[in-house]
């Protein structure tokens, strides 16, 4: 099996009692969609901060093709190849939905202390910008402030920014949330095609989805991965279903 | 783009006119309001230089004085030396500004470096006081070391020479200081364009967003800091020129209060808003200073009025919001 | 220099430092509540001084100057709380910093208008006059009494803030605003005496301050940016980092300023070492506090950790 791109090692954090990571081992193959689910509280956006780098964990290690990143900074890790969304889109209000991308495709062409140079008359950012826009479907809207986009455009565009950055692997965190159905069936599509691309580390609460999408996932419990398979492996593991479906049916 | 349209009719009014006022006085015989538009030109490109980190940038700097005070004291002192023929730091001193300009700015920029590497680790409040904290720092050292003159300030006998000027000649000086701001608002507004300026701007509205395209937020605003500190010390080179007169008061709190006072009476993270600013303060000083003693009463009670009420300044009032393409 | 000179430095050092407690006491308490960065907080500081002055002045009595010029200062924050602040508390500090800007220069002005442009005198009380022998050397009574006042206010503040059930909802405001207000506390009410506590600290300061040194207009604004040094070293939000960063900030000022020239009087000529000693001795609490950043970027003693 081919080398992961991403793997946890023995990841560890607390917040003075609370356990917020226990010991969390996994990894991101080529290729494929890892996803990580599991109750409100469970400990994934701690988990996802630690990737990203915006949280030091307090022992163990994160490698990334092949290298330590555990003490990097988010911005070395993006520029290793991280490209992340958040669970609440966060983009830049002021700019178009153009120089949000435009942004992310400077940054991963190289330093940003060019002082002169207008980016407005930079055409290679011009059409990269709008080609990324194209993939989500956005081309039509390029020119609207992201604070005015409705939220299922700034979901799009939160990926068409990830997509800028050509990454290694995508650190997906709840891209379907409060999307209709309809645009989670196009997400789910447009998902699938992705993972060819760059492997996909997806956290998501939309089990539907989640299950259309991955091809494995792993469940967080308390801040312990519980279980981590296949898809049917997960749906029928009974620890899962006592400590996680079985709530959410309940 | 009607709004952008909107602000260069208004920026090109306020560069245009404070050519025209000082002409006018040329020809009327009134080197007094000749010196009012210098004064206004050199404060208007001190708060160009915080304008990019505290108007762009977002980073409220209440320390920007120690910069215009440094620039300052390098023309005052490197002029000193020029007369005396006394080398400093093993270097002859100057009287030409084209060699006062540079001093002046590299030590304002390595100065803007050390203050801004420390100060920068924080943000918010801390970098507000952490920045005022630093220049009272220079500041009390400029009251109590002696050799250039200490609370007492340092006197520049002449002005400092330009290449085919007169610069005793209010008239000369003002085109001096009229050129530097208009090639330094030019240079701004490219930079703004950029891609610094682009990544600079990002940083102020998410910066954790531009930390995860890559964009390292600490080492764009540092240099932004830097840069900043550079232009201000350039204006206060050229105020030490213009009252001849370089001092501890030109790095005091409120100069720093003042420079910030400039930018939001103009309009924040506007390209000419220190130019209007500059020019709203200086007016306001001399109309009502010349009625009551007690001006700087009303001044901040219009300030007030204008933080509660009124934001976006005179260019937010005259072309509306700003918008980026 | 003896060993009575440095004792006496010491005791120095310690007054002026639980002097600049009073007024971090009521900055740090302000941020921490509100979430407001006050530049005026200075401006109460001199308010509480002209008052003191003009209140002995009128009465022959100094204790009722500082009944008023404590009372004044804190009726004066109610009003500015009342008519301004609460406006700001939403606002960034951008607008917080100009508006309390605005604030200084109406307080100080205005101050100019009421008292005139010149300095008050404010005397110290006779019973207070005179020195006292403290076996090393004979320190200033007043002196003494200004170190008993400022532990005296600590004790108390630290009682009210820790005991009380005000102190609770104090407390309580600091973690989680909406909690206070579904517990039924009204917080509008609090705030404004949470600023007029404050106020009242750095009228009692000025007041205090004032007998030793001129009363004047713009002697608030040193106090007050040695007091952002003080809450900078000490975190920003805690009264024990308040304390703490005061007592550093005055003892190492004070020391700072008396054994530095004479430090390199040891090695250099008499007129040069006192220029350059005095010059690097009023850049020594900055230096500390770089340190401090460089170590413990949120101060000592973080108050949201």
């Amino acid at each position: 099996m081919a080398d992961p791109v991403l793997a946890l090692n023995g990841l560890r954090k607390s917040f003075g009692a609370l356990k917020a990571t226990d010991d969390v081992s996994l990894t991101l193959r080529p290729g494929e969609i890892h996803a990580l689910i599991g109750p409100n509280g469970a400990g994934k956006s701690t988990l996802i901060s630690q990737i990203a780098g915006k949280l030091q964990p307090d022992s163990g290690t994160i490698t990334f093709r092949g290298r330590d990143i555990t003490r990097l900074s988010t911005a070395q890790r993006a520029r290793l190849g991280m490209g992340r969304t958040y669970q609440i889109s966060s983009l830049i209000p002021e700019f178009s939905a153009r120089r949000n991308v435009m942004l992310a495709l400077q940054a991963r062409q190289g330093h940003p202390f060019r002082f002169l140079r207008p980016v407005m008359r930079d055409r290679a950012l011009l059409e990269g910008a709008q080609a990324m826009l194209a993939r989500v479907g956005l081309a039509g809207r390029a020119s609207v402030p992201s604070a005015e986009l409705s939220h299922g455009e700034r979901r799009l565009l939160e990926i068409a920014v990830a997509l800028a950055l050509e990454p290694a692997c995508f650190l997906l965190d709840e891209p379907m949330a409060g999307m209709g159905t309809e645009g989670v069936g196009k997400l789910v599509d447009f998902l699938h095609g992705l993972k060819a691309q760059a492997p996909i580390l997806l956290v998501e609460h939309d089990m539907d989805a989640v299950f259309a999408l991955a091809d494995r996932i792993s469940v967080l419990v308390y801040g312990r991965v519980i279980a981590s398979g296949t898809v049917a492996e997960i749906r029928n593991d009974p620890r899962v279903r006592e400590a996680y479906l079985g709530e959410e049916t309940a | 783009m009607r709004d952008i349209h909107k602000e260069t009719v208004v920026n090109l009014a306020l560069g245009l006119g404070l050519l025209l006022v000082p002409l006018w006085a040329l020809w009327a015989d009134q080197p007094f309001t000749i010196t009012l538009a210098t004064r206004i030109a050199i404060l208007a490109l001190a708060g160009v230089g915080l304008n990019l980190i505290l108007g762009f940038g977002g980073m409220v700097s209440f320390g920007h004085a120690v910069f215009f005070g440094v620039g300052g004291y390098v023309a005052g002192i490197l002029s000193q030396h020029a007369t005396s023929g006394v080398p400093v730091l093993g270097l002859p001193g100057s009287n030409q500004m084209l060699v006062i300009w540079p001093v002046a700015m590299l030590v304002a920029g390595l100065l803007a470096a050390a203050i801004g590497a420390l100060s920068l680790r924080t943000e918010g409040i801390f970098f507000i006081m952490i920045t005022l904290a630093f220049a009272q720092m220079v500041y009390y050292f400029a009251i109590s070391w002696p050799a250039y003159g200490g609370e007492d300030g340092l006197p520049l006998v002449l002005r400092n020479r330009f290449p085919g000027l007169n610069t005793m000649r209010p008239w000369h000086l003002f085109v001096v200081a009229w050129g530097v701001l208009m090639v330094v608002l030019g240079l701004m507004a490219a930079l703004r364009a950029s891609r610094f300026g682009a990544a600079l701007m990002a940083i102020r509205q998410n910066p954790e967003r531009a930390a995860a395209v890559g964009i390292n937020p600490y080492g764009v605003k540092l240099v932004a800091f830097v840069i900043s500190g550079m232009v201000t010390g350039l204006a206060g080179a050229l105020m030490a020129d213009l009252s001849r007169f370089a001092s501890p008061a030109m790095m005091a709190w409120t100069m720093s209060g003042e420079l910030i006072v400039i930018i939001i009476l103009g309009g924040t993270g506007r390209l000419f808003g220190p130019l209007a600013g500059a020019a709203i303060l200086v007016g306001f000083e001399v109309t009502f200073g010349g009625m009551t003693e007690h001006w700087k009463l009303w001044l901040g009670l219009v300030l007030l009025a204008v933080v509660l009420f009124a934001r976006g300044g005179l260019i937010g009032a005259l072309a509306g919001r700003a918008r980026h393409g | 220099m003896t060993l009575a000179l440095i004792f006496e430095q010491m005791l120095n050092g310690v007054q002026f430092g639980l002097m600049l407690f009073l007024m971090s006491a009521g900055l740090t308490l302000v941020f921490g509540v509100m979430g407001l960065i006050n530049l005026a907080h200075g401006s109460l500081y001199m308010l509480g001084a002209f008052f003191c002055a003009a209140g002995a002045a009128a009465t022959g009595n100094f204790w009722l100057g500082l009944v008023a010029g404590t009372a004044a200062a804190a009726a004066a924050g109610a009003l500015i709380e009342v008519s301004v602040i609460r406006r700001l508390y939403t606002r960034d500090h951008l607008d917080q910093v100009l508006a309390t800007f605005a604030l200084i220069l109406i307080l100080s002005e205005g101050t100019k208008m009421v008292f005139g442009p010149f300095p008050l005198y404010l005397n110290v009380p006779p019973i207070l006059s005179g020195t006292v022998d403290l076996g090393l050397t004979p320190y200033s009574v007043y002196r003494l009494a200004l170190i008993g006042f400022g532990l005296a206010v600590a004790l108390g503040l630290w009682l009210l803030i820790g005991k009380t059930r005000l102190g609770i909802r104090i407390r309580a405001g600091e973690n989680d605003r909406e909690m206070i207000a579904a517990l039924g506390v009204n917080i509008r009410a609090l705030y404004t005496l949470v600023f007029a506590l404050g106020a009242a600290l750095a009228g009692l300061a000025g007041a205090l301050v004032g007998a030793v040194q001129s009363v004047q207009v713009g002697m608030g604004e040193p106090v007050l940016i040695l007091a952002f040094v003080v809450i900078v070293i000490g975190g920003i939000g805690s009264i024990k980092g308040a304390m703490v960063g005061a007592l550093i900030v005055g003892v190492i000022d004070t020391m700072g300023r008396f054994l530095l020239p004479r430090i390199f009087a040891s090695f250099m000529e008499a007129s040069d070492a006192s220029g350059l000693g005095a010059a690097l001795a009023s850049m020594l609490i900055y230096v500390v506090m770089a340190l401090v950043l460089i170590l413990r970027p949120k101060g000592l003693f973080p108050a949201h950790a």
